[in-house]
């Protein structure tokens, strides 16, 4: 590298502007390769932008937090992006009102399922006890997630990291899994979505269908509230 | 769309003040999103720049969690050395839940309403 490239490198690597531009081009790349590949779930648009991300950040050295200085303007709007799902929820009251009992008898069910499924599996095949804790709270958005597993005494940054391949995870394998099951309301697709992986399966969701769409966000934040309540609850009974 | 943003931050915010204030274990921006659903049943109506930017930001919802993705990064070992349980117990757990949650869904629902418009879907 000539002096005159170390001196541009080095001016750019410490202003924000570099990494939020790259985030922004590696998750269109990712999108781009999503649809030349025919929409395959096994191409996730967010899965291939990780990929892209680590590598460049491995490749020139930078850590992750400097990164995160510039990336952290894409991750703050997840906040805003959370409050907008009232609209989905208000365009879609009327049919969500009418199957009440069902949507939370699902959800509270879903989110025993999600965290004790996780945890014993982590358990039983030789697991660390923290990366079991760790993962137990894997289908709940990330902040809720994050502060369940300090809670408990995980690490929340390696549950942060669970949450997000949980949610690539249900949006990849997900559709194909209920369309097998015999699966084919809107509602449950969304509802079983939502709840199993939070945002990220709600942004899979509302690209196919609005009443799926209004579900799956709707999911994710019962599923939270049902998991940071209950979760700490099971823990002190049975540990 | 300025109106918009700004009532969104300030549901935004004001679920974040309910949420430290009272103690409550939910995220901040879930409060905000009760907030904002109690607006617009009061209102009786979605302001159309609001649905607008609504639109916009779910749109790209997926783009904002590849920050929080990137952090993979800091716990490659560890990912590593425990590659066989994590990765089993994120698939089969996450297809599990998908599978309980949906397939209840739809018989409650199914049977709760037998003629009810709910099986529209044809599959994604």
């Amino acid at each position: 590298m000539s002096g005159n490239l170390r001196e541009i490198w080095v001016y750019l690597s410490a202003s924000p502007l570099l990494h939020l531009t790259l985030t922004l081009v590696a998750y269109q790349a990712g999108s781009w390769v999503y649809r030349r590949g025919s929409l395959n779930p096994l191409l996730n648009p967010v899965l291939l932008a990780v990929i892209l991300l680590v590598a460049a950040l491995t490749l020139t050295g930078t850590s992750y937090s400097t990164y995160f200085a510039g990336a952290q303007f894409v991750h703050f709007l997840l906040g805003p992006a959370t409050v907008a799902l009232a609209i989905p929820l208000y365009r879609q009251f009327d049919r969500v009102k009418r199957s009440a009992l069902a949507v939370l008898t699902s959800i509270l069910t879903g989110s025993l399922t999600a965290s004790v499924s996780a945890y014993a599996l982590v358990t039983l095949l030789g697991g660390s006890a923290i990366t079991a804790i760790s993962i137990a709270p894997k289908s709940v958005t990330a902040p809720v997630a994050m502060g369940i597993s300090e809670q408990l005494g995980g690490l929340p940054s390696l549950t942060a990291v669970l949450v997000i391949l949980t949610g690539i995870l249900g949006s990849m394998l997900g559709p194909p899994l209920m369309t097998m099951l015999g699966i084919t309301d809107w509602s449950a697709r969304g509802l079983a979505i939502g709840t199993a992986s939070h945002g990220l399966g709600t942004a899979r969701a509302l690209q196919v269908n609005e009443v799926a769409g209004a579900f799956a966000g709707l999911a994710m934040g019962l599923n939270a509230l049902a998991t940071a309540l209950l979760l700490p609850l099971l823990w002190r009974l049975f540990t | 769309m300025l109106n918009a943003l700004t009532l969104i931050l300030c549901c935004q915010l004001a679920g974040e003040l309910l949420v430290t204030a009272t103690g409550l274990s939910v995220p901040g921006p879930v409060c905000g999103m009760a907030l904002l659903f109690g607006g617009l049943v009061l209102r009786g109506g979605i302001p159309d720049d609001i649905g607008r930017l609504a639109d916009t930001l779910l749109g790209n919802l997926s783009l904002l969690f590849v920050p929080a993705g990137v952090g993979v990064m800091l716990h490659l070992e560890l990912l590593r050395a425990e590659i066989v349980p994590i990765s089993v117990g994120l698939v089969v757990s996450t297809l599990l839940t998908i599978a309980v949650t949906g397939l209840m869904m739809q018989w409650l629902s199914r049977r709760a309403t037998p003629a009810a418009e709910g099986r529209d879907g044809k599959t994604s």
